[in-house]
């Protein structure tokens, strides 16, 4: 396998975008990521879309031709390949992609991440993200998935004394960054009292424990390292890209507080890349939920399992920590377009390397990962991205 | 969804019935089709047997929810719970006859046959398991022995219940 270089990156605001299409906000990405790198479309051997559901959400399916076809690149004849894997499917189309270039199956590829969630009304967004979880198992019977996060967060105040408080902290926080993120669906400050009064969803979460249903896309340009000076004077190396499944349903789980998923994906990560969770600066994990936030520290190996509330209360993960989470505001402030949310945390960590992440720039970023989860861990992705000098 | 979507899990969904791998002997709800225990687990392939579970079990974790699943409005707020079976299966369900600020990790319960949903004025109207208190709910759950499981599997349904 030959080392992998990510050129370019683009993105659209993340948000309720109701004068865009799904075919504007893809190609607009897209396009982004294009120029960035400076790589002429001839060169391109294959797209990869990540997309969730377009076929509940916009009753479109078959999407990633028509957006290669909208991109006006039809004409090149070249593969669009749609990847899908509930919430992680951007992430999933990003290790599709960089498959395709370490193999040497294909030089130059696009890598996109899209989704439409606020075309239909939120009850109908609800169903549709149930389906992440076992629809005849959890959801027949009564579950959503905020409902099954909420009996993690339960299991884990139980074994681990982890309290509410700490809970709401990843969701104040997650808002403190995203209020200097520009594309960030939610740029507002909230209080801790805020999110401990928020309307309930499902107990201990409430409404402010929840990532938002938003419109947005981002997309990365993939090459061979050894050619990338070619194209940008900033190259990132990917460092490592690895995916690991587990049980659909929480309650086949070995552990309900861990996702084994995310721990077996973050170790061979962590073993290709010869690299250990301490030499990261900069992560972007999944905060869908604030207990999905917490647990992930712990499963990617950043603290001690259960020590996760206890460590984010004492400020370990701001901007100031040794290891920052988040800077983009996260799933929860920088929104949640289900498909896109995999390449946008690697875009944020890019920006990160590069030192182009304006306010929220992170002193000393030289090493990023980017954790993506779909439905409650059935399947996680953790890439791991590094600075070339 | 389809009636036969629904129709064709009633045997679980109505009578809890599991299965075991004949060789290791681990139970499981819903049943599969193959062992995930076992290291050569392809010899189970079509061998796995019938399993009767009693529907006792304790809460592993639960949540009150406000926000329902589809078909689920007018149950709000529900409790919605992870029980681990005595026979060592965990699956979800809603916990029901029990004030849900009553409901605790550790709670035991016993399925019982209720109506879950029903999809919309017309539509077909779905039953299932949920779960209830059990009289002696603070006692820790027992395994049942092998002739009272020889019993449950000659069909004796689930706790029947009056109300929904």
């Amino acid at each position: 396998m030959r080392d992998v270089a990510i050129l370019g990156i683009g993105q659209t605001r993340f948000g309720e975008l109701w004068d865009r299409s799904f075919r504007e906000i893809g190609i607009e990405a897209g396009f982004q990521a294009l120029v960035d790198a400076k790589l002429s479309s001839v060169d391109l051997g294959a797209l990869y879309l990540g997309n969730m559901a377009s076929g509940s959400l916009i009753a479109q399916e078959h999407i990633a031709p028509l957006i290669l076809d909208y991109a006006g690149l039809a004409g090149h004849h070249f593969g669009a390949i749609r990847v899908e894997g509930g919430g992680a499917s951007g992430a999933l189309a990003l290790h599709e992609g960089w498959l395709a270039v370490a193999s040497g199956a294909h030089d130059f590829v696009v890598v996109g991440g899209a989704e439409k969630l606020t075309d239909v009304p939120d009850t109908e967004a609800n169903r549709v993200a149930s389906g992440t979880a076992d629809h005849e198992w959890e959801v027949v019977f009564g579950a959503t998935l905020p409902a099954l996060w909420a009996m993690i967060a339960r299991r884990h105040m139980h074994e681990y004394g982890t309290t509410r408080e700490q809970l709401a902290r990843v969701a104040v926080h997650a808002h403190e960054m995203g209020s200097k993120n520009p594309n960030a669906h939610y740029r507002n400050r909230i209080t801790l009292d805020q999110v401990l009064g928020a309307t309930p969803v499902a107990e201990p979460l409430g409404m402010l424990d929840c990532a938002p249903f938003s419109d947005g896309a981002a997309a990365v340009v993939l090459g061979p390292l050894d050619r990338a000076r070619k194209f940008t004077d900033t190259p990132v190396r990917l460092l490592a890209s690895q995916v690991s499944c587990d049980t659909m349903a929480v309650h086949h789980r070995r552990d309900m507080t861990t996702l084994d998923s995310t721990v077996v994906a973050a170790k061979r990560a962590f073993a290709q890349a010869r690299r250990a969770p301490a030499d990261v600066r900069v992560a972007e994990v999944h905060d869908a939920y604030t207990i999905s936030g917490l647990v992930a520290l712990e499963d990617l190996g950043f603290v001690e399992k259960g020590e996760a509330g206890r460590a984010f209360e004492s400020g370990a993960f701001g901007p100031t920590g040794k290891l920052t989470v988040n800077s983009s505001g996260g799933l929860k402030a920088q929104g949640r377009p289900f498909g896109a949310v995999g390449v946008a945390q690697v875009v944020e960590i890019v920006r990160q390397l590069r030192g182009e992440a304006g306010e929220r720039q992170v002193s000393g970023a030289t090493l990023g990962l980017a954790h993506d989860v779909g439905g409650t861990g059935a399947t996680s992705v953790v890439h791991l991205m590094e600075r070339v000098n | 969804m389809s009636v036969a979507r629904f129709w064709r899990e009633t045997p679980r969904r109505y009578n809890l019935g599991g299965c075991q791998c004949p060789t290791c002997e681990t139970v499981y709800f819903p049943p599969r089709g193959v062992c995930p225990v076992c290291v050569k687990h392809r010899q189970s392939l079509g061998r796995m047997e019938p399993y009767q579970l009693s529907g006792e079990g304790e809460v592993v974790s639960y949540t009150i929810v406000h926000d329902a699943a589809e078909g689920f409005e007018m149950q709000v707020p529900y409790t919605l719970a992870i029980v681990r079976t005595v026979e060592g299966p965990q699956l979800t369900g809603a916990v029901v006859d029990i004030a849900p600020s009553e409901v605790k990790i550790g709670l035991r319960v016993r399925a019982t046959f209720r109506k879950l949903r029903e999809e919309g004025a017309a539509g077909v109207i779905h039953y299932g398991y949920k779960f209830a208190p059990m009289d002696d709910r603070h006692k820790p759950p027992k395994r049942p022995s092998r002739s009272e499981r020889a019993m449950a599997s000659a069909g004796a349904p689930v706790a029947a219940a009056s109300g929904p």
